[in-house]
C-alpha cells in the first residue's frame, strides 16, 4: 500500500521540518485534546518559531460567566467573514448548557484571549474548538459541583438547562451559573477532565444559524481597524518605491515639510508624511522626492514559467508507492502534461490597516490581521518589549484569505508612532495592497500518467514547482505513484520577484487544477465518461461518496468528453474535507469568453456545526474561485507591478454568478473538518474540464482568459 | 483654503468649515465619525464608499466635499430609522447576504439608489445595476436575492 514519505529536512537551519502529529500537540501544550482530525502538520510549519506559543491549560482562559448569566467566550481567532463568530458560540452554548443568545464573543484581543497562532488553514472548528469545548466541559462540571454544594443535592440529582442548575426531583431548588460564578474566575479544577458531549447531545450545533454580526454590518456600526480613532491621531502615508527591486538612495522631503500640519518622519528606509487628514497626508507624500537604485529580477508574466523551472529549488518527496518503471510497463497509454498558474492577489476589499499608539509603558495596536498574536510577537521583538506590554486588538477584518497573516502595516504604524509619540493610523491604499500582497505563487505542475486500455490508472508521476505541496498527493488508487514538490528552499535565495504566501487553500488550487485536468484528459482518451472514470479509479469511499452526491444534485447523465454539453467534473481534498464539483459552462467560440452557468458542489466535512455558515462558505469559494480560474492575472516586469488596482485586476462580478447548488453530506458522527477553503480548490479544474467538454479545447494555464481559450480552441481544431 | 460647506447629512442640515477639495469619503469618516462608508480602491472602482447624493448612488472617494454644498447626503448610518432597519438592511440580514461585511454598506447604499430608480427590478436588472460594486467574499448570489426580496417588501409597505 501507499506510504507517506517522511518529509526530509528542507530547512538546513538546524530544526527539522519533520513533525509528527504527537509532536504537534505537545507543541501546543495540549493535554486536554479529546479527539483529533486528519490534517496536514506541515501547515504548522508556516509559523515562525517565535509564534509557537501554547494554548493555556486553564479553562478560564476561554470563558467568563458574568453575574447576569451571560458568557464571554474568548478566542484568539478573528472574524473576517468566515462566520466563526457564530459557529464557536453555538459550540460553547451547547457544551456549557447555556442559551446561544447569552454568548458574547471576544475575539483576537491579545490581552483578553487565549493565545492562537492565527486564523488560517480552516483550523478554527477542526482544531481550536476541541480545546474550547474541553474547557467548557470542565467549567460546566465545576459549576455542577458548586451547584451541588450550594443546593445540598448530589450530582446525580442535578440537571442543567439554559445556565440554571435544577434539582431533578425538586426543580424549585435551583441556582444559576451567574449566581455561582459571580463574574469571577472559577478557582477549582478537576483531576479527571470530563468528556465533551456526543454529537447526539447537541442542541445548537448542527442547526443553521444566521450570522450574529449581521446587524452591526448592515448598519455600518461594525468597526474595522480603520474605523478606530484616538485623540491626536495622525494619518500616515508612506513613501513607496517604484518597484520591489528598488533601494532608496536619497530622499528630499523639504517640499512636503512646507505644508501646514504635515510632519515627515524617517526611520531608515521608512519615510512617511503624516497629517490629521488622510487626504492631506496623501498630497504631502507625493511631494517627497526620492532616488532609487534598482536590482530587478529579469522575469515577467510571459517568462515566469520557464524562469521557475530553471530556478533553484529544494526537491522533496511527498508520497511514493510502487515503482514508476513498473507502472509504465503496465501502461498502454501515457499522457504527459505541463500546467501553468500565474500569481493571484488576495484583494480583500479592506486593505491592510493598523492604528498604533506607542506609549512609555507599552503599545496598543488595532490591526486588520489574521494573526493578532503573531503581530504581538513582531512588535515586542521590534521594540524589545515584554509580550504583556504589547496589546493587539483585532476588530472585524474585512476579508483575509491568507493575505492578512503578514502584518507589515502594523509594524509600520508602530515604528511611526514610536517616533511621534502620537497614535498613528496606517491604512494602505489599494496600490500599496497590490504592491505588498503576498501573492499566491506562480507555479508549474508536470504530470506523466499511464493507464491500461480499459482505463485503469497504472502510473502517476506528479511534480509541482513552487505551488506548495498541499493537495498534490494523488487521490486516486494508483499502484505506482510518485509525488514530488519543488519549492523555495527556506533561507535560500528568493525565487519569486515579489512576496508570496498562503492564498485560500494554499497550493491546492494549482495542484487540483492540474490533477483533475489530467484525469479528464485520461478519461477522454479512454473514451469514458469522466465521472465513471474517476469512480473506476477510486477506492476512497468518502471521495466516491461526494462524487455520487454531486452527480445526484446536478442530475448528471454520463457521456464521454467532449460531449458538447459543457459539463465538467472535479474533486479533491482540502483541510480534511472532501469536495466534488460539477459545473456547466457556455463558451463563446468567437470571443473565447467563458460563462459559468451552473455549479453543483458536494462536501463531506464531518460534523457540520452551522450548515448555513458552511453553505455560505461553499458559495463563497465557488464565486471567488471563478476569478482565479478565469480572469485574475497580474502584469509585471521583475518587481515592478503594472497591476495596481481593480481597474486592471478583474475579480468576479455579479453578472458572473452561476446557479449554485450545494449539498453537505450527513456526517455528524465524524470529527469536524475544514469549511472555509475546500470548495475553492476544484474551481480551476472543473471549469477547464467543462470548457473541454464544450469545445474539445484543453486549457493548460490559469487564468483561462478569453485569449487563452481562443488559442486552445485553435489548437484543438488543428488536431 | 477653507470654506463653509452647508449640506444635509442624513436628514439634518449641517455645515462644516473645511478645505473643499477634501473628499467626501474622508470628511464623513474623519470629521463626522461616520465610518460605515469605507475606502476600498480610491478610484471609484469598487463601490465600498457608495453614498446617496440627492437620490443618486455615487462614490464618495472621488467626490470633493465642496461639490455636495446645498445637496442631500445619505449614508448607511442614516438608513435605519429609530433602530428599525430599512427593508434592504433587513433583507441583507435575512438572506445572510454578507460575510466580512466591509463592502456591505456600499452594497446597501447602491441597492437603495437602484430601487429609487427602479422599484421593481427583475433579477437581471439587479445584476446589471449592482455590477460595479465589488465583493471579494462571494456573497453575490445572496445579495441579488436580498435586493429582490427588499423590493417586494418595500412595495408592500407603500
Amino acid at each position: 500500500m501507499r506510504k507517506r514519505a517522511t518529509p526530509k529536512n528542507a530547512t538546513g537551519q538546524g530544526h527539522s521540518v519533520s513533525l509528527k502529529r504527537r509532536d504537534f500537540f505537545k507543541l501546543l501544550g495540549g493535554g486536554i485534546i479529546l479527539y483529533y482530525s486528519t490534517w496536514d502538520p506541515s501547515e504548522l510549519l508556516a509559523l515562525p518559531l517565535a509564534q509557537r506559543r501554547s494554548l493555556p491549560a486553564d479553562y478560564n482562559a476561554f470563558l467568563l460567566i458574568k453575574e447576569d448569566g451571560t458568557v464571554n467566550n474568548y478566542t484568539g481567532k478573528i472574524e473576517m467573514g468566515q462566520g466563526v463568530i457564530t459557529s464557536l458560540a453555538q459550540q460553547m452554548a451547547d457544551e456549557l448548557d447555556v442559551t446561544f443568545e447569552s454568548i458574547h464573543m471576544v475575539m483576537g484581543d491579545t490581552a483578553l484571549c487565549p493565545w492562537d497562532a492565527g486564523t488560517w488553514g480552516s483550523l478554527t472548528t477542526r482544531q481550536f474548538s476541541h480545546y474550547m469545548c474541553a474547557a467548557a466541559a470542565e467549567a460546566r462540571a465545576v459549576l455542577l459541583e458548586m451547584g451541588s454544594e450550594h443546593l445540598g443535592l448530589p450530582l446525580d440529582e442535578l440537571r442543567v438547562k439554559e445556565g440554571v442548575i435544577y434539582g431533578i426531583s425538586d426543580p424549585g431548588k435551583n441556582v444559576s451559573y451567574g449566581e455561582l460564578a459571580k463574574g469571577k474566575r472559577l478557582e477549582r479544577y478537576l483531576e479527571v477532565k470530563p468528556a465533551v458531549k456526543k454529537y447526539t447531545e447537541y442542541h445548537y450545533v448542527g442547526d443553521s444559524m444566521r450570522h450574529t454580526d449581521a446587524w452591526e454590518k448592515v448598519t455600518g456600526k461594525a468597526r474595522y481597524a480603520g474605523d478606530m480613532k484616538l485623540p491626536g491621531m495622525l494619518h500616515a502615508r508612506i513613501l513607496r518605491p517604484p518597484s520591489l527591486g528598488a533601494t532608496l538612495v536619497s530622499v528630499d522631503t523639504s517640499e512636503a515639510e512646507k505644508m501646514e500640519g504635515v510632519q515627515v518622519l524617517r526611520d531608515g528606509d521608512l519615510v512617511a508624511a503624516l497629517h490629521e487628514q488622510p487626504d492631506m497626508a496623501a498630497v504631502a507624500v507625493v511631494r517627497i522626492k526620492a532616488e532609487y537604485s534598482f536590482d530587478e529580477k529579469d522575469v515577467n508574466q510571459d517568462t515566469i514559467f520557464k524562469y521557475l523551472l530553471d530556478a533553484p529549488s529544494s526537491g522533496r518527496e511527498v508520497a511514493r508507492s510502487g515503482d514508476l518503471k513498473e507502472g509504465e510497463n503496465m501502461s498502454d497509454m501515457v499522457i504527459e502534461s505541463e500546467f501553468h498558474d500565474g500569481y493571484v492577489a488576495h484583494a480583500p476589499i479592506e486593505p491592510h490597516t493598523a492604528l498604533a499608539h506607542v506609549e512609555s509603558n507599552g503599545v496598543t495596536v488595532w490591526a486588520s490581521t489574521q494573526s493578532p498574536f503573531g503581530t504581538q510577537d513582531s512588535i515586542a521583538a521590534l521594540l524589545d518589549l515584554e509580550l504583556e506590554q504589547v496589546r493587539v486588538i483585532t476588530p472585524f477584518v474585512g476579508g483575509g484569505f491568507g493575505g492578512k497573516s503578514p502584518h507589515q502595516q502594523a509594524v509600520e504604524a508602530v515604528r511611526l508612532s514610536k517616533i511621534t509619540g502620537k497614535p498613528v493610523m496606517v491604512a494602505w491604499t489599494r496600490e500599496e495592497e497590490f504592491m505588498y500582497d503576498t501573492y499566491r505563487p506562480a507555479a508549474v505542475v508536470r504530470i506523466r500518467s499511464g493507464m491500461t486500455r480499459s482505463g485503469k490508472i497504472t502510473m502517476w508521476d506528479f511534480s509541482q514547482y513552487f505551488a506548495g505541496s498541499r493537495g498534490s498527493d494523488t487521490i486516486y488508487a494508483v499502484p505506482h505513484a510518485l509525488t514530488m514538490g519543488y519549492d523555495e528552499s527556506r533561507g535560500g535565495p528568493r525565487v519569486h520577484p515579489f512576496a508570496t504566501g498562503a492564498w485560500r487553500a494554499p497550493g491546492n488550487n494549482t495542484n487540483t487544477f492540474a490533477r483533475e485536468s489530467q484525469i479528464d484528459m485520461m478519461a477522454a482518451r479512454a473514451g469514458k465518461d469522466p465521472l465513471q472514470f474517476r469512480l473506476d479509479n477510486l477506492e476512497d469511499q468518502q471521495m466516491i461518496g461526494v462524487l455520487k452526491a454531486v452527480a445526484d444534485k446536478f442530475g448528471y447523465s454520463p457521456a464521454a468528453g467532449p460531449s458538447g454539453r459543457g459539463i465538467g467534473i472535479a474533486c479533491g481534498i482540502d483541510a480534511g474535507t472532501y469536495v466534488a464539483h460539477i459545473a456547466q459552462v457556455q463558451v463563446d467560440e468567437e470571443t473565447g469568453k467563458v460563462k459559468v452557468i451552473r455549479v453543483a458542489c458536494a462536501q463531506d466535512m464531518g460534523l457540520c456545526v452551522n450548515p448555513q455558515g458552511a453553505i455560505l462558505q461553499m458559495e463563497s469559494c465557488i464565486t471567488m474561485g471563478m476569478g482565479y480560474a478565469l480572469s485574475e492575472d497580474i502584469e509585471y516586469e521583475g518587481g515592478k507591478l503594472f497591476t495596481k488596482n481593480f481597474d486592471s485586476y478583474q475579480i468576479p462580478l455579479f453578472s458572473w454568478v452561476p446557479e449554485i447548488e450545494t449539498v453537505i453530506l450527513d456526517r455528524q458522527h465524524m470529527p469536524p473538518q475544514g469549511g472555509g477553503e475546500p470548495a475553492i480548490i476544484c474551481m480551476g479544474g472543473v471549469i477547464a474540464n467543462a470548457i473541454f467538454d464544450a469545445t474539445g479545447a484543453r486549457l493548460y494555464q490559469m487564468p483561462m482568459t478569453p485569449q487563452r481559450v481562443l488559442e486552445a480552441i485553435g489548437k484543438a481544431k488543428e488536431i | 483654503m477653507e470654506e463653509i460647506v452647508q449640506f444635509n447629512l442624513n436628514g439634518r442640515d449641517t455645515e462644516i468649515t473645511i478645505d473643499p477639495t477634501l473628499t467626501l469619503l474622508w470628511v464623513l469618516r474623519d470629521q463626522f465619525g461616520l465610518t460605515g462608508t469605507k475606502y476600498g480602491c480610491g478610484i471609484g472602482f469598487c463601490g465600498a464608499c457608495t453614498i446617496i447624493l440627492d437620490n443618486e448612488a455615487v462614490r464618495s472617494c472621488l467626490l470633493p466635499i465642496g461639490d455636495v454644498a446645498g445637496k442631500k447626503v445619505l449614508t448607511i448610518e442614516g438608513l435605519a430609522v429609530n433602530g428599525k432597519p430599512h427593508p434592504i438592511q433587513k433583507a441583507f440580514m435575512e438572506h445572510d447576504a454578507l460575510q466580512c461585511g466591509y463592502c456591505t454598506p456600499g452594497m446597501i447604499m447602491h441597492a437603495y439608489g437602484l430601487l429609487l430608480k427602479n422599484p421593481e427590478p427583475s433579477r437581471q436588472e439587479v445584476i446589471d445595476g449592482m455590477e460595479e460594486n465589488l465583493c471579494r467574499c462571494g456573497a453575490h448570489i445572496r445579495i441579488i436575492e436580498a435586493i429582490q426580496s427588499a423590493a417586494r417588501e418595500m412595495k408592500k409597505g407603500q
